[in-house]
């Protein structure tokens, strides 16, 4: 009966009116940002986080995650209406989705992503819910040894899981756990890498690489691409409700989608992205002879990722909320915010702020409903949007993220960052190397520290505390047999195939 | 010795140089020894390692074969001059200018970045996005912005 006790804690904090107001706010947001393309939730929650100070941790909290599963709903009826994902997760959704489009059935794909999700939104937040208590009572009997170890165990585990070449992901986690050592060291007081400037001895604020890398990146990435030529079909969207043998063929794939999506969500690295792209796999394997081929419009290679990424959204919030190790770039953005408002994360959180754990949790599955309600009956509104071009766009995301980056400590020092972080951006994505692996490691850099030497400090000195120690062995070899798993040539090949799908 | 894959030729490369410049530089910090690591032992680590797993992707560019030599392509450089160019602009015109100069000068000087510019359209997004702005972050959120630039604010 705790669950049910903790869960009426959870809907009391959630359902307040303020907390409602944001939740709803954060979800319209995230319907905003998963519709235009270009823009995603990593740079929005970045843009957002210097506007958090003056709220209480609850509601920021809930407005922020959100955004993260807003943007699933919305990403998908970009991909559906132009062909153009409006998330990286909704990639798959665009093969079967845009086709049913094409064939005057935009109604019934944008019915079966929106009801999906719905579905596995709240399978999602039952199961954080129900899993969150007992993750939590493990990740007490840690120690500083496991907890690096489940560190190494994350980053590793959040690479292997992307897409790209491994050794270059481990390479940018290792250079983010570098730039998370331009900082004061917290056991002596040194000042490192500082060059004698006063602002880095502070360190490199998150919201600076992250708006820098994710927002402005992209943006000069963006433009310097040819202009392409969307066709959107806007006139053709009715008959949203449908038809019953939709239903029939949908549903199997909604539970396959989200039984694969909840599991894949926990897994380091694991989200919303992984889950769309291992859906749309299983139901070309389980589904053999569908009405319509897979590919030409199929409803199943709609309803089945679609449910996977935001079964997988959900999901993803459980290491995060009870280890306080983030499994992707938006989550590190979280763990970020939780300690601008002052709170450790970890698995005290859910001791100490209960009201904030639960309250998220709740709101989750309030939000999920109201997006349903944003993204069905509303959907004229967002499909107008589409229509807004990039030209009247991006100015407006330059202004967002520069205002942003400016009142985070009210001074320009941060801002010259910036520029020079929207460089290296577009340097990382002209030489293929990913920047989510590098946000990762420089959250959880000055963690991982300020761990080893602890851990290494009770031990003596001896580097052989971490496999001598049974559980943070285990860590440590499960971490080792992933990346061996990955580079076997069958895996690797398999992997590549997997990631070019499209 | 051909490269066989720009792309990871340069990245491997630039792993490379940093890491090794991170290594150099940590050795002015107290390294300390296992027993009790100093602020310099967890980066001069670090660095070694990055430095290590660029030498992999470097040997990978020279050796393994790739279609096409996995070409790095042409650099847009016009919009990476222009936005560049334009957050350093906020960052310097902010304090003296306040958001109502700094605002349309930004908007329109990050407009040219794009392939198609108009004049008409971009001064109605200074117009939107500066009054925006001051609605959502100087009223709305209440945070602490100048707002007109500093010589109008020494008479008044």
């Amino acid at each position: 009966m705790d669950l049910l006790n903790n869960l009426a804690i959870g809907f009391g904090a959630a359902l307040t009116l303020q907390n409602l107001l944001y939740a709803f706010g954060g979800c319209v947001l995230g319907t905003l940002i998963g519709v235009l393309p270009g823009l995603g939730p990593v740079a929005t929650i970045a843009m957002l986080l210097p506007s958090i100070y003056s709220l209480d941790a609850t509601p920021a909290l809930i407005m922020l995650a959100g955004i993260y599963y807003g943007a699933q709903y919305g990403g998908s009826t970009t991909a559906i209406l132009i062909n153009v994902p409006g998330e990286s997760s909704s990639v798959v959704t665009a093969i079967d989705g845009y086709q049913m489009a094409r064939k005057g059935r935009a109604g019934a794909a944008l019915a079966a992503a929106g009801l999906g999700s719905f579905f596995a939104g709240c399978v999602g937040t039952v199961i954080i819910a129900a899993f969150a208590p007992p993750l939590t009572e493990l990740a007490f009997k840690f120690g500083a040894a496991e907890y690096f170890s489940l560190m190494v165990l994350g980053l590793i585990g959040a690479v292997v899981l992307a897409s790209g070449s491994l050794v270059k992901a481990i390479a940018m986690i290792v250079l983010g756990l570098l730039l998370g050592q331009i900082n004061t060291d917290v056991m002596s007081g040194t000042p490192r890498f500082s060059f004698d400037v006063p602002e880095l001895s502070d360190g490199i604020g998150f919201v600076v690489i992250a708006m820098g890398v994710f927002g402005f990146g992209e943006i000069i990435a963006n433009l310097g691409q040819p202009a392409e030529q969307r066709e959107v079909f806007t006139k053709d969207v009715k008959g949203l409700w449908p038809t019953k043998q939709d239903f029939q063929e949908a549903w199997p794939s909604v539970l396959r989608g989200t039984a694969l999506g909840s599991v894949l969500g926990v897994l380091p690295g694991g989200g919303a992205l992984l889950a769309s792209f291992a859906s749309y796999t299983l139901e070309k394997k389980v589904v053999r002879n569908p009405r319509v081929p897979f590919g030409k419009g199929a409803i199943q290679g709609v309803a089945g990722p679609e449910s996977a990424n935001n079964a997988g959204a959900q999901t993803s919030f459980i290491p995060m909320l009870t280890l306080g190790i983030p499994p992707n770039a938006v989550m590190a953005l979280m763990v970020g915010a939780m300690t601008i408002k002052g709170i450790q994360p970890g698995p005290q959180v859910m001791t100490g702020n209960p009201e904030l754990f639960w309250g998220l949790i709740a709101s989750m599955w309030v939000g999920n409903l109201m997006l349903v309600v944003l993204n069905l009956p509303m959907i004229g509104i967002w499909i107008k949007l589409l229509t807004v071009p990039y030209r009247f766009l991006f100015p407006a995301i330059v202004v967002f993220c520069c205002i942003g980056t400016y009142t985070l400590n009210n001074n320009n020092f941060d801002v010259y960052l910036t520029a020079l972080f929207a460089l290296v951006g577009y340097v990382f994505y002209k030489l293929s190397c990913e920047p989510a692996p590098l946000l990762l490691g420089f959250i959880l850099g000055p963690m991982m520290e300020e761990n080893l030497r602890r851990a290494l400090l009770l031990s003596r000195g001896d580097w052989g505390t971490f496999v001598t120690r049974p559980l943070s062995a285990g860590l440590l070899i499960a971490a080792a047999l992933l990346v061996i798993v990955v580079m076997l040539p069958s895996i690797r090949s398999k992997r590549e195939e997997a990631f070019q799908e499209e | 010795m051909k490269i066989k894959s720009q792309r990871d030729f340069w990245s491997g490369l630039m792993f490379v140089v940093v890491g090794l410049s991170f290594a150099w530089a940590s050795t002015n910090y107290s390294f300390g020894s296992s027993v009790k690591p100093g602020p310099g032992y967890f980066p001069f680590g670090l660095g070694l390692l990055l430095a290590i797993l660029g030498g992999i992707v470097l040997f990978g560019a020279l050796s393994i074969e790739r279609e096409g030599g996995d070409r790095i392509g042409s650099i847009a450089w016009r919009p990476l001059v222009i936005i560049v160019a334009s957050i350093a602009l906020f960052g310097v015109a902010l304090p003296r200018l306040g958001m109502i100069v700094t605002l349309p000068l930004l908007v329109i000087l990050s407009s040219l970045a794009g392939d198609e510019f108009r004049w008409r359209d971009s001064l109605l997004n200074a117009v939107i996005l500066t009054a925006g702005s001051w609605v959502i972050f100087i009223w709305g959120l209440k945070l602490v912005i100048p707002l007109w630039p500093t010589f109008l604010q020494i008479g008044g």
